[in-house]
């Protein structure tokens, strides 16, 4: 398989997860669209390892970092998603404009 | 083409296609707890992905984190937060989603043409290393120690912060104040008020 296969199915993932991201009205799959962002970088980061770094593989070194701030980001974002839960009693994102104006 | 290249070849086309499936499935699916569990089926297919790229440590560290951890905690957000509601329909909320594809779709084009154009001097003769784990070890103790450190506070720091956010506060020590009759067994205790806004 070339690289160019991999570089398209992680830009096909990306592309799925921001449109989920915009156009998904429940919060919590908003945050499932955010994981499927940084996976299709994961995946980028991996193929580029491994087709132009094979002998020292940062791009691995990066993932490791990438997946720590991505397991983070689901705790503080679910964290989030149920204060704002207790407080609104709703998870529609259309009605999340506290402070849009 | 041997017999092991092809057998890589038929995974990784089963894999790529197991992994847009599932995603399609985590946006398209109106119950959430379909897209939580399809969202499971994408973390695995992109570790088997891992797999086919020789990344053996980043796989393992996939399904450890996302699967194990990530996943199950969306699950317990869905449970935690799980109201049958009824979204309000918004009026013209097809021309947000058209407009939303057509923007996603233009931005795959875009990525897709600088993917094909760029000659990418990819090097296949060089063997990968035996033991990408002690490479990743090695890079982690020498030149990546500083984002190694940063990254054990930045989880300490985020351990924390969604304690403190998502816990209740409650009323210690006040109800216990009575004197004289014995107060009902009460098994939970009471919640400050949080005054909702708007």
């Amino acid at each position: 398989m070339p690289l160019e296969f991999f570089l398209l199915l992680a830009a096909a993932l990306f592309c799925i997860g921001i449109y989920g991201l915009v156009t998904s009205r429940n919060a919590v799959r908003v945050l499932m669209s955010v994981e499927l962002l940084l996976n299709a970088v994961n995946l980028n980061l991996v193929s580029f390892s491994n087709y132009l770094d094979g002998q020292n593989i940062r791009g691995q070194v990066f993932t490791v970092f990438v997946i720590t701030v991505a397991a983070a980001e689901a705790a503080v974002g679910l964290a989030i998603i149920l204060a704002i839960y207790r407080s609104r009693d709703t998870i529609d994102m259309e009605q999340f404009n506290l402070l849009k104006w | 083409m041997n017999l092991a290249e092809g057998i890589r070849f038929v995974c990784t086309i089963l894999l790529s296609v197991m992994m847009i499936g599932a995603a399609l499935g985590v946006v398209l699916f109106e119950n959430i707890v379909y897209s939580a569990f399809t969202l499971a089926g994408v973390f695995m297919s992109i570790a088997g992905l891992y797999i086919l790229l020789n990344a053996d440590f980043v796989s393992a560290a996939q399904v450890l984190v996302y699967v194990g951890a990530v996943n199950v905690l969306i699950l317990f957000a869905i449970m935690l937060v799980n109201k049958r509601e009824d979204f309000k329909p918004v009026p013209r909320r097809w021309v947000r989603k058209g407009s939303a594809a057509l923007v996603c779709a233009g931005v795959f084009a875009l990525l897709a043409t600088m993917v094909v154009k760029t000659s990418w001097p990819t090097d296949l003769s060089l063997v990968p290393p035996v033991s990408a784990v002690e490479l990743i070890g090695e890079h982690f103790f020498s030149d990546y120690l500083l984002p190694f450190e940063i990254a054990s506070i930045l989880l300490l720091m985020a351990l924390v912060g969604a304690i403190v956010i998502a816990r209740r506060e409650s009323i210690v020590g006040e109800e216990t104040a009575l004197v004289g009759e014995t107060p009902p067994p009460v098994l939970e205790l009471p919640e400050r008020p949080r005054e909702p806004v708007a």
